[in-house]
């Protein structure tokens, strides 16, 4: 191949995938919350449990059911785009991890495509089961030793907010959604999202969190990105 | 004077396993109203080690629960061995011979039926686990009592007959506490928590609402504390069920010391014995309510599991007895 052969033919790379990069853009937003939430609680049945307490010999855990920021943003909202199915990349996605420390989930929201790989992780010093409740998916149960490797899970049908459990430390929950695309988010503790690499077009956007259910945007993202933002109010 | 068909050691054996056995069942409510019953994934192991030899550091938590009900099981199914083998070696009676061999398959059945709940994952299997779990234990309190001194010296001593409008009143009422403790095992493993939080009323009415704006209204607006799966029209309706026939069990045990004592005379073994019953299914109804008040805690509802498992066997086995005082009489 001469030179000029190779030149041309980089030079075609390039502008195609600068073509590739233009074509998936970012959706962003954020979500508010109206109205004063229910009081996080404390986690009292940890102090039932002589070694759960040991990890807290100050103040326990709260419930994490509403997570509001300063600035009024409302975290673990999960954003998606909905209608979008056999897109999953999560064979070839980097697992994502769920710790059980402090006899909690961390994080207690999350969110995978169908057929990428979950971590479970026991940071604990004890005993956990890791009891999965789902609805489509098949359920499982398995006991994971203090020190033992990662459980890993994958997950072949989509569905929101699978239950993980430990039926060991009856307080501790995790809601994993899945999805049958890479088309999601879940906002942080400052309200904020950005879902990556969406191709330009017409979307359903939907945003549901676990105790105030779902909201609802048409959008349509272009090659600049898109900007949609959701306020769930607390009745 | 000493019956030679009496074998005291071999009926006080029986007592003890019935006594294990009732313990048995308070542990398992413990187990399902903590909601522990999948705590330990594995079985017949336990963790992976063999149960017998789990280091203690595991039995922790709810586990705790959990691992107690399969090593007071195994006791069960221990001591219900050697009793079907006592009673085939020393009791005279054939038809003795094949109840503890009953009891003995009835105790693997029930062993690997909780074995299954647990491997299975299946909830449901917790139903007939329950329900197997009541009829053990009043056959572990019959071969105690058809082993008894009592029992055996029926045959000789002269006997007061039970008219049999009575007897039958008494089955009748001792089926339907049968069938109230499968209904009571129907909603407790539906893991669900209270389907209805007031008592005597239900969600503000005498009879709730079940539509599906209303059950949904109930799942938005569960006083916190409630764990479990979304209720739908069916546990509503189920509870509801469960209270009616409280009341109609209630009315049935009510009449009962009143019937024996005017056939029987208030002096009467059984009269007294029906008063007991009677104050027992009140102080069951209380623990009902009890159960509600206290947004199902668990030790109470483990109490109202245990005062059903009594008051079952309180009607089966005053059944029971009248009913070999009335062959005895007939008899002679």
């Amino acid at each position: 191949m001469t030179i000029m052969k190779k030149t041309a033919l980089l030079l075609a790379l390039g502008i195609l995938a600068t073509t590739q990069m233009v074509k998936a853009a970012d959706i962003a937003g954020f979500i508010n919350l109206k109205g004063t939430p229910p009081a996080a609680r404390e986690i009292t049945p940890i102090k039932d449990d002589p070694n759960c307490a040991a990890l807290y010999p100050g103040a326990l855990p709260k419930t994490t059911f509403y997570v509001v920021g300063p600035n009024g943003g409302l975290a673990d909202v999960v954003v998606y785009l909905k209608g979008i199915s056999g897109k999953s990349t999560g064979a070839s996605a980097p697992p994502v991890v769920l710790d059980q420390k402090g006899a909690l989930y961390s994080p207690q929201i999350l969110a995978i495509q169908t057929g990428q790989k979950l971590l479970v992780k026991n940071s604990d010093p004890f005993v956990h089961n890791v009891h999965t409740k789902p609805t489509e998916n098949p359920e499982s149960n398995q006991v994971q030793m203090p020190g033992s490797p990662d459980l890993t899970y994958t997950f072949d049908k989509p569905e929101m907010f699978l239950k993980f459990q430990c039926d060991v430390h009856p307080w501790m929950f995790a809601w994993v959604s899945v999805f049958d695309h890479p088309y999601f988010a879940i906002s942080g503790k400052d309200g904020k999202f950005v879902i990556k690499n969406v191709p330009p077009g017409k979307y359903t956007l939907e945003a549901t969190h676990r105790k105030l259910g779902t909201q609802t945007a048409e959008i349509e993202v272009k090659d600049s990105g898109a900007e949609q933002n959701f306020t769930f109010e607390v009745k | 004077m000493n019956n030679p068909k009496y074998h005291s050691s071999l009926f006080w054996f029986a007592v003890i396993n019935a006594f294990a056995t009732f313990l048995l069942i308070g542990l398992g409510g413990l187990v399902t109203s903590h909601e522990a019953g999948m705590s330990v994934p594995d079985w017949p192991t336990s963790y992976g080690y063999n149960m017998f030899a789990l280091p203690f550091k595991f039995w922790q938590g709810l586990a705790f629960f959990e691992h107690t009900h399969r090593l007071l099981a195994s006791v069960v199914g221990f001591l219900t061995t050697i009793l079907a083998v006592w009673l085939w070696l020393k009791d005279h009676r054939k038809w003795m011979h094949w109840l503890g061999i009953t009891a003995f398959l009835l105790v693997i059945v029930q062993g690997i039926l909780g074995g299954l709940r647990v491997r299975l994952q299946m909830d449901d299997l917790g139903i007939p686990h329950g329900a197997i779990a009541q009829v053990f234990l009043v056959l572990t309190c019959a071969i105690a009592l058809f082993t008894s001194r009592w029992w055996h010296g029926t045959e000789t001593e002269p006997q007061q007959t039970v008219p049999r409008g009575l007897r039958s009143h008494v089955l009748f009422v001792t089926i339907l506490i049968f069938i109230q403790l499968i209904i009571a095992a129907t909603m407790r493993h539906q893991h669900a928590g209270l389907a209805i939080w007031d008592f005597p009323l239900a969600h503000g009415k005498i009879w709730p609402d079940t539509s599906p704006a209303a059950i949904a209204e109930y799942n938005a607006h569960r006083p916190p504390g409630i764990l479990g799966n979304p209720i739908a029209a069916f546990e509503v309706n189920l509870q509801m069920i469960h209270r009616l026939v409280a009341y109609a069990l209630f009315l049935g045990v009510l009449a009962v010391p009143f019937m024996a004592r005017k056939r029987l005379g208030g002096a009467d073994g059984l009269t007294k014995f029906a008063w007991f019953w009677l104050a027992l299914i009140s102080v069951q109804i209380g623990l009902g309510a009890w159960t509600i008040w206290s947004n199902k805690a668990a030790d109470i509802t483990t109490l109202h599991v245990m005062g059903g498992a009594l008051s079952l066997l309180t009607g089966a086995l005053w059944w029971l007895v009248a009913t070999r005082r009335h062959q005895m009489a007939e008899h002679k």
